[in-house]
């Protein structure tokens, strides 16, 4: 922990606080597009800190968050399932489908494993070679490669019974959308750090051109978070619009290549889903079709049922940076950790939930 | 040679249960022989008494700094020592599931054996069942506890006061981290050990010195948020954490970032929180020091007048709410 103390030392805390504030004339409308962000953001207590300086607003970067209804009740129906031993990550088990969450299919009987990287379902699959191992494979850049060498691993042992229940996104085409939004008001992105360790800040630089928007490479730290947030707002102050890497102790240019090759192999973009922001083009891995046999929605004949709304919930618009969790009438009241409305109260890192659980009730 | 298991016919009030009872359970916990009366019959001191009840489900059964056994006398014990009581009795209730080895039995009721003469406990009652194969996790226990509360000690949730200083008797959320690093086969190395342990003689060391303790809680399931946030809503005190004074072992911070859980909503199993009036606070942590097991006694916070909640209060000044998390803590996506 030493080395992470350093990036959370109240001294340098303040001090990278006063320097934003020394750097500002104006105001200006920052976004971080992960969940890992946010949640560091309000546990630090950072939007506070830079309440009359910086406006943060919170992304879509929240993997739980975004993944579609559809697929939830997809993983629900295989539940159901005698044979299948459906494995995810402890953070999907809350997130409500139209058919209900995971927990309740687990209390109907359904085996729902926990598991901490995709690869235990390798093993699941090897230590149960009667069942049928399904893994519910979600989240961002970061988490697809792990989800590819799965694929990999068990092409290489040649398993049989292990398939995959894809819901992979991708980041920059979700910025994009965002920015195309005529009602955005985003100034400068904070672009998440480990998606950079894998697909290198360049993957940036044609929205930053495009859109005429600073991207800063940020960490998780407070102190990284600050060094972020500084070099954006010196940018505007600037008037310049580039891609910077502010967290080059962990994330280079050209990214995580070993990486990049596993999920490039197993899988291809495709349209995707986005809870509470539609389909968008390419911002989804799909597998292959060489791959196509680890397909848990082909090797099931699962049915894709209608997606259903998210009620009085605004996920949507909170994921697109357009209202505040606090804006929500249901925020706190009728929608809270223990009867969650939407995906972000259910996530910790969803920014629903991060208000909640930082800056208190309704 | 085969491994000699718990059978269905072992709960089954036949002749394989009886000797199960006498060569296995009444010698390790060294109870009075089969044939007492039903219940048993106790000699109570003055004082008012304390009961308490609580069952234990723990898997893995045998874990780094512990076992079930161990476990479901702490707790017990300790939840005793929370009224400020002095623990006396024990009952234990075994669920044994059909399959488990002897062996694992016999090291259960030795660490319940061993772990009630340290905490100056008798287990004076008991009951045995088995269920089928698949129908639990090895071994569930059940534990009763009794004891007497001192004439003139009173210590409750709603005593707490404005202006009384909240203590961790030592790091927090060690139990719930080396549970489940060894449930899931984390491989941590080293693993982190439970802090499971009697606290019910720190509480009379603290009653012997005259501290006037206004509360006490253990932070068990919940950890130490749960606790706080309870003896919050009793009191009607806002408690205001100093986040940077919270003790919390390096191993289980490494270990909680890497899940993405927070050491204050894991269980402790061998510490506890205290409310003490402020003139009494410095008295208090220095009885505790004194004595190994809360030897890392510290000051975390302080109750203030205002709504109840419970505060973390930053380094940079920042105040951050905390609250309850939905049901279980699970490890996050990324």
């Amino acid at each position: 922990m030493r080395h992470l103390d350093e990036y959370r030392d109240p001294a340098l805390i303040l001090q990278q606080a006063e320097a934003i504030r020394a750097a500002c004339t104006r105001r200006w409308t920052l976004m971080e597009v992960c969940g890992g962000q946010t949640h560091a953001i309000l546990r630090h207590g950072l939007d506070d800190l830079l309440a009359d300086t910086v406006e943060l607003l919170h992304g879509p970067g929240c993997p739980v968050c975004v993944t579609p209804t559809e697929t939830l009740d997809q993983a629900v129906l295989l539940t159901r399932r005698r044979e299948v031993m459906l494995c995810t990550f402890g953070d999907m088990l809350r997130v409500p489908g139209a058919l209900g969450d995971l927990n309740a299919a687990r209390a109907a009987g359904g085996d729902v494993r926990v598991i901490y990287s995709p690869l235990d379902a390798v093993a699941l699959a090897r230590e149960h070679p009667q069942r049928e191992v399904v893994l519910l494979a979600v989240g961002f850049e970061t988490t697809a490669p792990a989800a590819a060498i799965t694929v990999l691993q068990a092409e290489a042992l040649g398993l049989s019974n292990l398939s995959l229940l894809v819901s992979h996104s991708l980041v920059p085409p979700a910025m994009e959308a965002l920015l195309t939004d005529p009602a955005h008001r985003i100034q400068g992105f904070l672009a998440a750090g480990h998606v950079c360790t894998v697909e290198g800040a360049a993957a940036y630089q044609a929205i930053a051109e495009h859109f005429r928007v600073p991207i800063v490479v940020t960490g998780f730290e407070p102190v990284d978070l600050l060094a972020g947030i500084r070099a954006c707002v010196e940018q505007l102050e600037r008037d310049e619009a580039r891609v910077e890497n502010r967290y080059d102790r962990a994330a280079r240019d050209d990214g995580n290549a070993a990486a990049r090759d596993a999920v490039s192999r197993v899988f291809e973009p495709v349209e995707r889903e986005w809870r509470g922001m539609g389909r968008l083009p390419a911002s989804g891995l799909g597998l292959r079709p060489a791959y196509a046999g680890f397909d848990a929605v082909a090797r099931f004949g699962i049915a894709s049922p209608a997606t259903g709304a998210d009620g009085p919930c605004i996920a949507g618009e909170v994921l697109r940076g357009l209202r505040r969790p606090t804006d929500c009438p249901a925020f706190g009241r009728e929608c809270t950790p223990n009867t969650p409305l939407g995906a972000p109260m259910v996530s910790s890192e969803g920014a629903c939930a991060a208000y909640l659980h930082y800056r208190g009730g309704a | 040679m085969t491994t000699e298991v718990v059978r269905l016919a072992h709960g089954g009030g036949g002749r394989l249960q009886a000797k199960l009872l006498d060569e296995v359970i009444l010698p390790a916990l060294g109870s009075p022989a089969r044939g007492a009366p039903d219940a048993a019959v106790l000699d109570a001191p003055d004082g008012r008494l304390a009961l308490t009840t609580d069952s234990f489900v723990v898997r893995p059964l045998f874990f780094p700094g512990g076992d079930i056994g161990r476990l479901a006398v702490h707790g017990t014990v300790n939840d005793l020592a929370m009224a400020g009581a002095r623990p006396l009795w024990l009952t234990l209730g075994l669920i044994l599931e059909e399959g488990l080895p002897l062996e694992d039995l016999r090291r259960i009721l030795a660490s319940v054996s061993a772990a009630a003469e340290e905490c100056g406990v008798q287990v004076v009652a008991g009951d045995t069942k088995v269920v089928e194969a698949g129908r639990g996790d090895g071994a569930y226990l059940n534990t009763s506890g009794v004891g007497i509360v001192p004439e003139g000690v009173r210590i409750a949730p709603d005593a707490i006061r404005p202006g009384d200083v909240l203590l961790a008797s030592g790091d927090l959320g060690r139990h719930g981290v080396a549970i489940l690093a060894a449930r899931e086969g984390l491989g941590l190395d080293p693993p982190i050990p439970s802090d499971s342990a009697p606290v019910a003689g720190a509480v009379a060391a603290l009653l012997a010195a005259d501290v006037p303790v206004h509360a006490l809680r253990d932070p068990t399931r919940g950890g130490t948020v749960a606790a706080l946030q309870e003896l919050a809503d009793a009191s009607g005190c806002r408690l205001v954490l100093d986040d940077a004074a919270i003790p919390v072992r390096e191993d289980v911070r490494g270990a909680c970032e890497i899940l993405g859980l927070d050491p204050l909503h894991s269980a402790s199993e061998g510490r506890f929180l205290a409310a003490v009036p402020e003139p009494a606070a410095e008295h208090a942590l220095s009885v505790l020091r004194s004595r190994p097991e809360t030897a890392g006694a510290v000051a975390i916070g302080q109750a203030e007048a205002g709504e109840p909640a419970v505060i973390r209060r930053l380094a940079t000044g920042v105040e951050r709410r905390v609250i309850l998390p939905a049901g279980e803590q699970l490890p996050r996506i990324c």
